[in-house]
């Protein structure tokens, strides 16, 4: 045994990580084969997981609202919408699965808790304006978010934001609209949309994640090029974007501490309640247990349909090969039920 | 059920955005059968009219070359400068060459 040199093993991980930090430098992608540090695959895991979830948890406190919506039209923009929220999920899920995670095991971990959703989706929607205003603020704020991401350094993730981002402009419009309409309406609906306005406000400026000096895991992930913004940047940003748009829609936002700084170009504004945030993170939102225990029953439900198409994926394929095929064809034209 | 796979297959999907464009890589999808994986893609990949033609073929059965492997497999490219219209220098005055 002698110890003259490192061994191959080290000098190969040496060379690896030097090209992956080129490639990072570059500003050019990783794609899903190239070789990644172990740290960098887990936060991209777990960042593209959470964001998953968050399509399909999402399609909760809107889709209650698909029976009520107060007309035909209003009924399918919100199905549209809420489709399109399954379709970001699956996405996103298929990007997450290229870092080497199956689908079960993330639909497993969104259950038992192992991983987060936006904590905006914890809030309930008690009126039709919610429709609106999630429309407006909560996809508003999520575009702030996401337009930096179509950047991120990992080739997957930015093409499902690509993707993701286009489809998002449609949600914020129709909220917006929305909302102008009910503000054109009675007394009572305007008061509707601003109590609405009111109750999705802060949650929104939450959306962005803690404080910058809070937010351990961001200068990583900026240095990896994952993220491209500090919480704080968007948060700002997304301030600055709202205030006119509420004048023009004739709300208020619920901040006494909202104002212009002419110095600074851009609005000062007060911070949210991050005790309230933390809480509803790790579960005692207003709406946590109901959100999981309902996507867990929709996943429950779904077995059964789930085995049959494989069980039938299986005796079309026997029967192809013993050539009776036409049974299979006269079947299979009633059990293609989606997952979804 | 015994014999029945925990997951469905993973699908890649190729979508032809329009007549004369090649079909393109758009994504991946979980599938039981040939034909669930074709309808799946319709309703994940094409609900803004992005195309007018879905590919979709099993991942398993995609033969992928590696890019970390520091293989030659592209490296002969690079010092055949020859292989290109530039690599001739050409009198500036000669039109339409």
């Amino acid at each position: 045994m002698t110890t003259t040199a490192p061994t191959s093993t080290y000098d190969d991980e040496t060379a690896l990580q030097v090209a992956f930090d080129a490639v990072i430098e570059r500003h050019e992608r990783i794609e899903p084969r190239d070789w990644m540090p172990e740290k960098y695959r887990s936060t991209l895991v777990r960042q593209i997981a959470q964001h998953a979830h968050s399509e399909i948890i999402g399609m909760q406190p809107e889709g209650n609202w698909i029976t009520r919506a107060p007309s035909l039209r209003r009924k399918a923009i919100l199905l549209a919408k809420v489709q399109d929220e399954a379709g970001h999920g699956l996405y996103l899920y298929s990007a997450c699965e290229t870092l080497g995670v199956s689908r079960e095991e993330l639909t497993q971990k969104l259950i038992d808790g192992r991983q987060k959703y936006s904590s905006i989706f914890n809030y309930p929607t008690l009126s039709y304006a919610d429709v609106g205003t999630i429309g407006w603020l909560v996809d508003g704020a999520a575009i702030c978010n996401q337009v930096p991401l179509c950047r991120t350094s990992y080739g997957p993730y930015g093409r499902a934001m690509i993707r993701v981002c286009k489809e998002e402009s449609f949600h914020q419009r129709q909220g917006y609209e929305l909302l102008a309409t009910m503000m054109r309406g009675t007394d009572e609906q305007r008061a509707m949309v601003q109590e609405s306005v009111d109750r999705f406000w802060w949650p929104a400026l939450m959306m962005f994640g803690p404080p910058d000096a809070d937010s351990p895991n961001t200068e990583q992930s900026m240095a990896w090029g994952i993220k491209r913004d500090t919480n704080d940047e968007l948060r700002q940003k997304f301030v600055d974007m709202s205030v006119p748009q509420a004048k023009t829609l004739g709300v208020t936002f619920p901040d006494p501490d909202l104002v212009w700084n002419e110095e600074r170009g851009h609005h000062d504004f007060g911070q949210p309640d991050w005790d309230e945030f933390m809480a509803v993170i790790k579960g005692s939102g207003p709406c946590n247990a109901q959100r999981i225990a309902h996507r867990k029953r929709a996943h429950d439900d779904g077995a059964w349909v789930r085995e049959a198409a494989m069980a039938f994926a299986g005796f079309e394929a026997r029967s192809a090969r013993t050539s009776t095929t036409v049974v299979a064809r006269s079947a299979r034209t009633s059990t293609t039920v989606g997952e979804r | 059920m015994t014999g029945i796979q925990a997951e469905w297959p993973l699908y890649e999907i190729f979508v032809r955005g329009k007549r004369g464009l090649n079909h393109v890589h758009v994504g991946s999808l979980h599938a039981a059968d040939d034909e669930m994986a074709l309808r799946h893609a319709r309703d994940v990949y094409t609900r803004r009219n992005e195309g007018i033609s879905i590919w979709a073929v099993r991942a398993d059965a995609v033969a992928a070359s590696s890019p970390d492997e520091k293989d030659p497999l592209f490296a002969p490219a690079g010092d055949k400068v020859y292989r290109h219209p530039t690599f001739y220098a050409i009198p500036d005055d000669v039109p339409h060459l």
